[in-house]
């Protein structure tokens, strides 16, 4: 078997007060394979993405990309080759959308040619079509729109895993819809390695393979995504009544 | 008022460029130490609250009294554009110092993170990130140093310092209002036009936030 693209193993966060952040946590991520992270708020979910960019460090145990200990990393080089979404997409507001999506390449050393051109092709991937989006600002976009953005500066280096911590978790629903249909079409066009924080059960069975759900740091189920209707497990059918309870919710205004 | 310039004009124009002078080297000096003292302050906020505090106190010690003080001070003492320079930078250091650590300080915190996250190092977040970020605030904190050196440089003239101050304590020892407002006027516009022009490059760097 190919080597894990992820993989944690007996990773720990304890903070110096002595409070338990992630507990044990032993993960593999397959390359290519798309995971989704569910656990309520406060659960370690953002705590563990960030282990594999070296954004935060296990105090006991380790991360591993692609096999090498994330510890014993070169951190810029590493973070990369990593793409990183947020929630809060993270732009800078003094760069045009064009400077912030070629970043990633700007400080690989490409030139300004290369980058334009780059940016050119990923705009339109990312659904924002025409050539007067490079040239905007982050101010003069919507918050769907700017999160597109986010995305494209992510596969910008066209790095082989992608971090995205709630990416679609502040937009309206139609919108949410939209940039998930084009998320399972970018993904499955460009087999990255994705990593997929969300608090969403239906968009993590629609995007994923696999679901994790954290609680407490630790992790407590971890099902292929045809296996989480079905489940028994009392943690995973909190999340199924939850989406139950939405449904059941929206039949009733709706009769 | 032209028999004034005829007879002072050559004079006002000197004392001008020598009070400049006084100003743009102090304001240098300041900015060379302020910045860099800023930034470091900003990673070390534990230092700045000492150190803001200082330059602080520094500010409050009124001009007249610096000046004095500082005179005989040995190497200081003996030249008195020397000392008049040293200690308008000490006048304009707090603000520059106390803009610069404010300035990034109040950066969005996400900001700084995304920017490490894209494996930015130290050196480029700075450069890219943080300073052009604090830029508007940074300018603001130099127009405030600018125009309290233009005045208190007026002051130096005190220890023979030359600049405008020449002028207006030759005046007022004389009881020539002209000669005061020989001096006060050219120090005036002096300070508006530097409040002006560093006004509008700090409004041209101000970013606008989404
Ligand atoms: N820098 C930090 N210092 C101290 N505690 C932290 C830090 N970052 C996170 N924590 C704590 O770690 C725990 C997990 O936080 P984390 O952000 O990983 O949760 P999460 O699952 O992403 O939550 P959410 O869904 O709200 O984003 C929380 O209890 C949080 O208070
Ligand atoms: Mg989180």
């Amino acid at each position: 078997m190919a080597i894990a693209a992820v993989e944690f193993d007996a990773l720990s966060l304890v903070l110096s007060g002595g409070r338990s952040i992630l507990s044990g946590i032993h993960l593999a991520i397959e390359q290519g394979s798309t995971t989704a992270l569910l656990g309520r708020s406060g659960s370690g979910k953002t705590t563990l993405l960030r282990m594999v960019n070296a954004m935060a460090a296990p105090t006991a145990g380790e991360a591993r990309v692609m096999g090498e200990p994330v510890a014993s990393q070169d951190c810029t080089s590493l973070r990369r080759g990593i793409g990183y979404v947020i929630q809060e997409t993270g732009l800078f507001p003094h760069m045009t959308i064009e400077r912030n999506v070629g970043l990633p390449l700007e400080m690989a050393g490409a030139s300004k040619t290369q980058i334009a051109t780059r940016v050119a092709e990923l705009l339109p991937m990312v659904g924002l079509e025409g050539t007067s989006f490079a040239r905007r600002y982050p101010w003069q976009l919507s918050g769907g729109q700017r999160q597109r953005v986010g995305l494209a500066r992510a596969l910008a280096a066209d790095p082989p895993i992608l971090l995205m911590d709630e990416p679609f978790g502040a937009l309206d629903p139609v919108t949410r819809v939209e940039m998930q249909e084009m998320m399972a079409s970018l993904i499955e066009r460009l087999h990255k390695t994705v990593l997929l924080v969300t608090h969403d059960l239906e968009e993590a069975l629609y995007l994923a393979q696999r679901v994790i759900f954290l609680e407490g740091g630790r992790v407590v189920a971890d099902l292929p995504s045809n296996k989480v209707m079905p489940s028994s497990d009392p943690h995973v059918r909190q999340y199924i009544r939850a989406v139950r309870h939405n449904h059941r919710n929206h039949e009733e205004t709706a009769s | 008022m032209t028999g004034f310039l005829r007879a002072h004009g050559y004079e006002m124009a000197r004392l001008t460029f020598e009070h400049l002078w006084l100003t743009l080297f102090a304001m240098l000096l300041a900015t060379v130490i302020g910045l860099p003292l800023g930034i470091v302050l900003s990673r070390r906020p534990r230092l700045a609250k000492p150190i803001i505090g200082f330059a602080n106190v520094l500010q409050t010690v009124p001009s007249l009294a610096l000046f004095g003080l500082l005179l005989p001070v040995p190497w200081l003492g003996e030249n008195a554009a020397r000392l008049a320079i040293l200690a308008l930078t000490g006048y304009a250091l707090l603000p520059i110092l106390r803009n610069t650590y404010a300035g990034i300080r109040s950066i969005d915190p996400t900001l700084t993170d995304i920017a490490t996250a894209l494996g930015m190092t130290a050196r480029q977040r700075l450069l890219k990130v943080e300073l052009p970020l604090s830029a508007s605030v940074i300018l603001a904190g130099l127009r405030t140093a600018t125009v309290t050196c233009v005045g208190v440089a007026t002051i130096a003239a005190a220890i023979g310092a030359g600049g405008l101050g020449e002028l207006i304590f030759r005046g007022v020892a004389s009881v020539d209002n002209g000669l005061v407002l020989g001096g006060a006027i050219p120090a005036a516009l002096l300070a508006l036009l530097a409040d002006a022009a560093l006004g509008f490059a700090e409004k041209k760097l101000t970013v606008k936030r989404a």
